[in-house]
């Protein structure tokens, strides 16, 4: 690897640079490799890690794909995304990330500058969660084919032995906990498309949260956690209710929200629960580790906001009720169709 | 958060309701012989249900959800009109999101999208005169739908076009009003209604006199109220007290936002781009005269219906009927409540709705299923 470098000649990208020709390698070369730095130029990564050959442990493997618009926006942008996602549906299920896979739909015209600031903030958020991109792929495709970027990345994690999550773990009397506030990434994409021309600047809560997770994990009986993405809180604790067979109640009064987000959503008609958080996650815990988890995940930074918002319930199996400030109850159903186009 | 937080004080809610309960008990109605009181307004509809008031409130009053939800009343013929437009090709279609959705007979705007049509959500008008200002080789389609509270935006969408001499924006103009429809029901031989509450945001632009004959002609009390869980306890109690002191008046609880003499600049570019349509169709009511708008000849360049020759004001609307087994207008009228309908809940959903009052969250069967009672939606099962 004595070679010069291999430089990007022109401001865009263009279809030549898919063409698996030298403008390709260009692309790869200047872009991506500079950024995460594999081991050698295999087309595979080959890993070695210690947890692996401990007894008990295992391996967890997930992928997810990201689309966007607009590609940046306050608090984060699509690689961030892109790298925290990955990460985090790794951390709920109680595994340590440990390597990435990031593979790149590029459309022709999008901005070499553009792609560089993706691939930083990629690697930015990657180092800050502990884990490393080990292997990608990039596909250039005609213009309208794709809006800008699209990035799958896959991830490689191991579970400690002894350590199980699992919604149907979740039992009558467990308490429902989330990190901290909810909707800022739905409300920050919203904020950021300019469409409604609000004067509000929301920043995402796109982070890593496996550190929260590993050291509540550590100090706690975590029956199960889920990130609240897609669909939001909601949709995150309907998923447990079904699987676990028992009923969720939440406090309407408890849940942490921005005035700001409350704001769009009042203005938009939207319904906080319902948005996207891409940094936000509840967990279930036994009634009595309740204050110790909370001290864990305060510990933290994503968990500064830690709060009680709920509790599982043997009543009504398989649902979520919200307890209003009115005193009365009302479902919280799962998403029906999509209250925003495309977030995440 | 301010101006928002106060008016649901669960604290002030509490007081109202004593006092709306103790009104009830002079009144004498109960369970069986109960107070029918309708709220107008979708938005009312869906904040009754969001704060679980019709649970807080005594059994001897019932809320009739009135036919104040605009895509609700919209009829399958106007849906399919604008799927028509929406799939020329030069055309980009513009609509509020909640009208995507909307099943028409073949298909709804949600679907003609996927199919290939160029339709956009935006949040104005003012949006869609952009998106023509912008693409000036596409035809802009802006379709006009709402009470009095979308009207006036959509009037000046159209006094701007004409202003920039725009040749590429046009409105599919659906826009209606909310006195006639209160009217057709008020002389209903069958009506059961006690009282009104009148839906705050369209006084915000028309004021509170086109309401005036609720109470001089029909004996009838509405008092214009605020969306927020104690503007809309407060209203009840006026009304409840009206009806307790045998009065029939125009009250104004959302004087903080509604002025008695409404918005006269909206008023006025109203004035200036509609008039009257003679007739026009709403879904579960049927046609009711002078309740829709049309644009006036003198814009007529911005009318889509005379730019494209479709729709009603070309008398090309064929009637159809609702689909098997819906009872949506039967729940407009207040002769069926949602959960009566054979259809709720299993032919009929949010998901795959058959009948519009499913489609829009401000929609009465929406409402119900989605913040129905924990109780019922279990004993239904």
């Amino acid at each position: 690897m004595n070679q010069a470098i291999r430089r990007m000649k022109t401001d865009t990208v263009t279809l030549a640079h898919g063409g698996g020709g030298k403008a390709m390698r260009d692309l790869i070369e200047d872009v991506f490799v500079a950024a995460f730095e594999p081991d050698g130029m295999e087309d595979q990564a080959r890993l070695t890690h210690a947890a692996l050959a401990s007894p008990g442990s295992q391996l967890a493997f997930t992928t997810d794909g990201f689309v966007v618009s607009p590609l940046e926006f306050p608090g984060g942008d699509i690689g961030k995304i892109a790298v925290c996602g990955t990460v985090n549906d790794l951390a709920v299920g109680g595994a340590e990330p440990l390597w990435l896979s990031a593979a790149f739909v590029i459309e022709e015209g999008t901005d070499v500058a553009l792609l560089r600031r993706l691939v930083a903030s990629m690697r930015a958020a990657a180092d800050e969660a502990g884990v490393r991109i080990v292997t990608g792929d990039t596909k250039v495709v005609e213009r309208g084919s794709a809006d800008g970027v699209f990035v799958t990345t896959s991830g490689v994690g191991v579970i400690p032995a002894g350590r199980n999550l699992n919604a149907t773990r979740v039992q009558p009397g467990d308490v429902a906990i989330v990190n901290g506030v909810l909707g800022d990434h739905g409300a920050a994409i919203l904020a950021a498309r300019g469409d409604m021309a609000l004067s509000v600047e929301i920043p995402s809560d796109c982070q890593p949260l496996n550190t929260l997770m590993s050291s509540t994990c550590d100090a706690v009986d975590v029956r199960a956690a889920r990130d609240a993405t897609r669909g939001g809180l909601a949709s995150a604790l309907n998923e447990i209710a079904e699987a676990a067979g028992c009923g969720i109640e939440i406090d309407e009064n408890a849940l942490p929200l921005r005035t700001e987000v409350k704001g769009v959503c009042e203005i938009l008609g939207l319904d906080p629960l319902y948005l996207a958080n891409e940094g936000t996650l509840v967990l279930f815990v036994p009634e009595a580790e309740a204050e110790a988890a909370l001290t864990a995940m305060r510990a933290t930074d994503a968990g500064k906001g830690a709060v009680v918002i709920g509790k599982a319930t043997q009543a009504h199996p398989g649902r979520v009720i919200m307890q209003t400030l009115f005193g009365g109850g009302r479902i919280v159903d799962m998403l029906v169709g999509e209250q925003l186009p495309r977030i995440c | 958060m301010k101006y928002a937080e106060e008016f649901r004080d669960p604290k002030a809610a509490k007081g109202l309701l004593a006092q709306i309960a103790t009104v009830i008990d002079e009144i004498g109605a109960t369970k069986e012989k109960p107070v029918h009181i309708m709220e107008i307004c979708g938005g009312h509809t869906h904040a009754i249900f969001r704060y679980g008031l019709d649970k807080l409130t005594p059994e001897g009053l019932e809320f009739i959800h009135g036919p104040g939800c605009p895509v609700c009343v919209l009829p399958m013929s106007r849906v399919d009109e604008c799927v028509e437009l929406a799939e020329r090709p030069e055309v980009i279609f513009t609509t509020f999101g909640d009208a995507m959705r909307v099943p028409g007979t073949q298909k709804s705007l949600l679907q003609a999208k996927a199919d290939g049509a160029d339709i956009r959500m935006v949040y104005s008008p003012l949006d869609a005169l952009e998106l023509a200002r912008r693409n000036p080789d596409r035809e802009v389609v802006f379709f006009g739908l709402g009470f009095e509270t979308t009207t006036p935006s959509t009037a000046l969408s159209i006094q701007q076009a004409a202003a920039e001499d725009l040749t590429n924006f046009s409105v599919f103009c659906n826009h209606i009003t909310v006195p006639p429809p209160i009217k057709v029901l008020l002389d209903d031989p069958h009506m059961i209604l006690d009282g009104f509450v009148g839906p705050g945001h369209v006084s915000m632009v028309i004021g509170v006199e086109p309401y005036r004959f609720i109470a001089r002609d029909y004996g009838k009390p509405i008092v214009v109220a605020g969306f927020e869980p104690i503007d809309l306890l407060q209203s009840v109690l006026m009304v409840l007290e009206q009806i307790r002191d045998g009065r029939a008046e125009v009250e104004n609880q959302y004087s903080r936002v509604v002025p008695d003499e409404g918005n006269p600049v909206s008023i006025a570019a109203c004035e200036d781009v509609y008039e009257a349509r003679p007739t026009f169709e709403w879904r579960g009511l049927g046609e009711i005269d002078s309740s829709g708008l049309r644009i006036r000849g003198k814009y007529a360049r911005y009318d889509a219906e005379e730019k494209f020759g479709v729709g009603y004001g070309k008398g090309l609307t064929r009637f159809i009927p609702e689909p098997e087994g819906c009872a949506c207008g039967d729940v407009m009228t207040g002769r069926l409540k949602p959960r009566q309908c054979p259809q709720f809940g299993t032919g009929c959903t949010p998901e795959m709705p058959l009948g519009a009052l499913m489609v829009s969250s401000e929609g009465a069967c929406a409402a119900y299923y989605q913040y129905g009672g924990v109780e019922e939606l279990e004993a239904a099962e």
